[in-house]
């Protein structure tokens, strides 16, 4: 059994016994992927030249159609601004420098991998998991294809095969899981020519990212986007200007699952709640069945008399 | 007066002119619907990637399972706090429950992907997820309501199976099966009738707290942490207006006198309870200041006021007036709006207030999901007449029966 596999088991048997025996292992939530084994990119916008290499090399690792390599340095494909979909998990978009039109900025997107992603917390059937490495992979023998991790993915990212009748999957970067199990760098890092991608482990990655903000103070803004939104991401920003002109969405720093999960325990703590319910609607369904009976005897007896 | 009407099977013609334009929209829906399990959701509906969710979430399944509430609210009134009258509207909100939730199931299998997994949250769980709670909930709740179905099947047939020829060696042992069943369901359904407003409960509000996780992409007005509790308020709210909207409809359609004295008492109790779910929503609005968005003429202020004023202050004023109360009419018209003022509810929370970002255009339903949601009403209309025509569901006053 792998890791996450035992973690689920043992959170089913935690939610069963919860309701027997009114004990819970769930609550215990331990910030486990604030730092050690988490991995991250830093993505130096500053450094990027827009060749898409990223983009092919993904398709080619992930078996997704490709084209000729010549195809990806056509520009003109930067008039219109694009999003990750079911074909290219990432995709890298081009905004025009007001001080200086020669040197645009570009921007590579994918699945951010939250620290605590939305897209795990809600899957219906636990098909979503966040590994130790930082990956939010997906499984496709548990999707149900309900499209709810779209709904909640504060940065819009998985896709959802539309097209297909049969086994429709959720496509959406998976951190090359399988690359990185072997020691391989993920192929959009392993194939960036300038090093606008450096893999690693994330706290080292945020040292990395502001000892380079702070030696050069003129060439960025002083904000390495990742660091605390929505709970923190294994991906890390840093730009010369701010995130928003780069159609990066405005979030805070709080983890975009919080509040759900506070109702959904709240309302199930221990599963008290809905047997408190249940028996208080005993009770009354009870009393209110004699007070009826009663009131029902004692008329007749008027009646009789 | 209400001692002399007892449930009965409806003596009626089935196809009327109405009738055949109700079969003639389910059948165009039910094209619709083999054309996306053939072709695949893309090929029927205007849902992308950054509008996941549609009609078919909005309307099939979360205002669904907000109008099948008839069926917990009249069987809590009834069979647990005794209040009286609501015996004759019990069985119509069961049997509205029961096709209600059926069709929410069957709409959740047409818009997930992959439909044959529908079956998954049994065993695979998340218990963090609302929509995993909402599943399970939902298909115990159908279960159990098949189960407090049961005794009026029961009825109908018991002592009179007499199956033709060859099959009457199967009368017996049918009998003795109903006779069974009737006698140990009976003595165990209070258990069903509690867990069965119990799983309501649990489900009516989890479905609020589904679009709490999206945060930011959801519109102020609609986004609130107390998501969950306004729909529960508002599910309980719409569960009698419901059963007012459809015994005035069959009533009609069957051509019988409806029945207002029991209307009429049941519906004074929904001011009271249009009132705290305002309470609850005006409330909520201040507190977070979100009121301010009202004062932005946009779609999201004219879609929370069309909501609010039609299908909550308007039907509030109107129940308070005798006149309303008294006239079938207004009564259907003060009910309509309720159920309206719900329907618009969950269609604004899950479609309208949903903004992803990114998004190009704003998502409508494309002509085909709007055939399939209106084919999947008039199939249930089409049941609900097949049922009551069977089963003694609606209740029938002696009078209206000499007719025939």
């Amino acid at each position: 059994m792998s890791d996450n596999a035992r973690r689920d088991f043992l959170k089913q048997v935690g939610i069963t016994t919860a309701a027997t025996v009114g004990l819970s292992s769930i609550t215990a939530k331990a910030d486990e992927y604030k730092s050690g084994e988490v991995q991250g990119v830093l993505v130096d916008i500053g450094v990027c030249v827009g060749c898409r290499n990223c983009e092919r090399a993904c398709q080619v690792a992930h078996n997704l159609p490709a084209e000729d390599p010549e195809e990806y340095h056509n520009r003109d494909i930067y008039k219109e601004f694009r999003r990750p979909n079911t074909h290219s998990l990432t995709v890298v978009n081009e905004f025009e420098n007001p001080k200086n039109k020669l040197i645009p900025y570009d921007v590579k997107y994918q699945c951010m991998h939250c620290n605590h992603p939305a897209c795990v917390s809600a899957c219906i059937v636990g098909a979503l998991t966040k590994n130790k490495n930082g990956a939010v992979t997906w499984d496709t023998n548990k999707c149900i294809g309900c499209r709810y991790c779209m709904v909640a993915c504060p940065f819009q990212i998985p896709t959802f095969e539309y097209d297909k009748a049969i086994q429709p999957k959720i496509m959406k970067c998976d951190f090359c899981f399988e690359r990185t199990k072997e020691g391989l760098l993920p192929a959009c890092v392993a194939n960036c020519p300038v090093e606008a991608l450096t893999y690693g482990n994330r706290d080292e990655l945020l040292v990395l990212a502001k000892k380079r903000i702070a030696r050069y103070p003129d060439k960025y803004i002083p904000k390495v986007f990742g660091e605390d939104e929505v709970g923190g991401t294994s991906w890390l920003y840093i730009a010369p200007v701010d995130f928003e002109t780069l159609m990066f969405p405005k979030l805070g720093d709080k983890p975009a699952p919080g509040v759900t999960e506070a109702i959904q325990h709240g309302i199930f703590s221990y599963f008290i709640p809905p047997l408190a319910l249940f028996g208080w609607l005993g009770g009354v369904m009870w009393l209110s069945k004699r007070k009826k009976e009663l009131t029902e005897s004692e008329t007749k007896k008027e009646e009789d008399k | 007066m209400s001692e002399l009407v007892i449930p009965k099977p409806v003596k009626h013609k089935f196809f009327t002119p109405g009738m055949i334009i109700v079969t003639l929209l389910a059948l165009n829906g039910l094209y619709f619907l083999a054309k996306r399990f053939l072709f695949g959701m893309g090929a029927v509906t205007n849902l992308n990637n950054f509008y996941p969710w549609g009609l078919w979430i909005g309307v099939d399944v979360a205002a669904g399972v907000a109008l099948s509430a008839g069926g917990f609210v009249t069987a809590a009134m009834g069979h647990i706090f005794h209040l009286p009258n609501m015996k004759p509207v019990i069985r119509p909100a069961l049997l509205t429950a029961m096709l209600g939730y059926t069709f929410v199931g069957i709409g959740v299998m047409v818009d997930i992907g992959r439909w044959y997994y529908i079956w998954h949250p049994m065993i695979y769980w998340n218990g963090n997820s609302p929509l995993f709670e909402v599943g399970i909930c939902v298909m115990t709740y159908l279960t159990v309501l098949y189960i407090e179905f049961f005794p009026i099947v029961t009825e109908r047939f018991r002592g009179k199976v007499n199956l033709p020829s060859i099959l009457s060696i199967f009368n017996k042992p049918i009998e003795f099966l109903l006779k069974l069943f009737d006698n140990t369901l009976g003595k165990a359904m209070f258990v069903f009738i509690i867990a069965g407003v119990v799983l309501s409960t649990l489900h009516q509000s989890s479905l609020g707290t589904l679009m709490v996780i999206a945060g930011y992409k959801m519109h102020p007005l609609w986004l609130t942490p107390i998501m969950p509790l306004l729909f529960f308020i508002s599910a309980i709210c719409v569960g009698i207006p419901m059963v007012i909207f459809e015994c005035l409809i069959a009533s009609r359609s069957f051509g019988l006198k409806p029945e207002m004295d029991v209307l009429k008492n049941i519906a004074a109790y929904v001011p009271l309870l249009l009132g705290i779910y305002l309470g609850f929503k005006i409330g909520d609005m201040a507190i977070r200041k979100s009121f301010v968005y009202l004062f932005e003429f946009n779609k999201y202020s004219i879609a929370w006021l069309i909501e609010i004023v039609f299908g909550v202050i308007i039907p509030l004023v109107m129940l308070n007036f005798k006149k309303v109360l008294n006239s079938p009419l207004w009564l259907f018209i003060a009910a309509t709006l309720v159920v309206a003022g719900v329907l618009i509810n969950r269609i604004n929370t899950f479609i309208v207030a949903y903004h992803p970002p990114y998004a190009k255009t704003p998502y409508f339903p494309s002509f085909g999901e709007i055939s399939v949601t209106v084919g999947f009403i008039c199939l249930m209309v089409i049941l609900y007449r097949i049922i009551v025509m069977i089963f003694p569901v609606m209740s029938l006053p002696i009078k209206n029966e000499e007719k025939y």
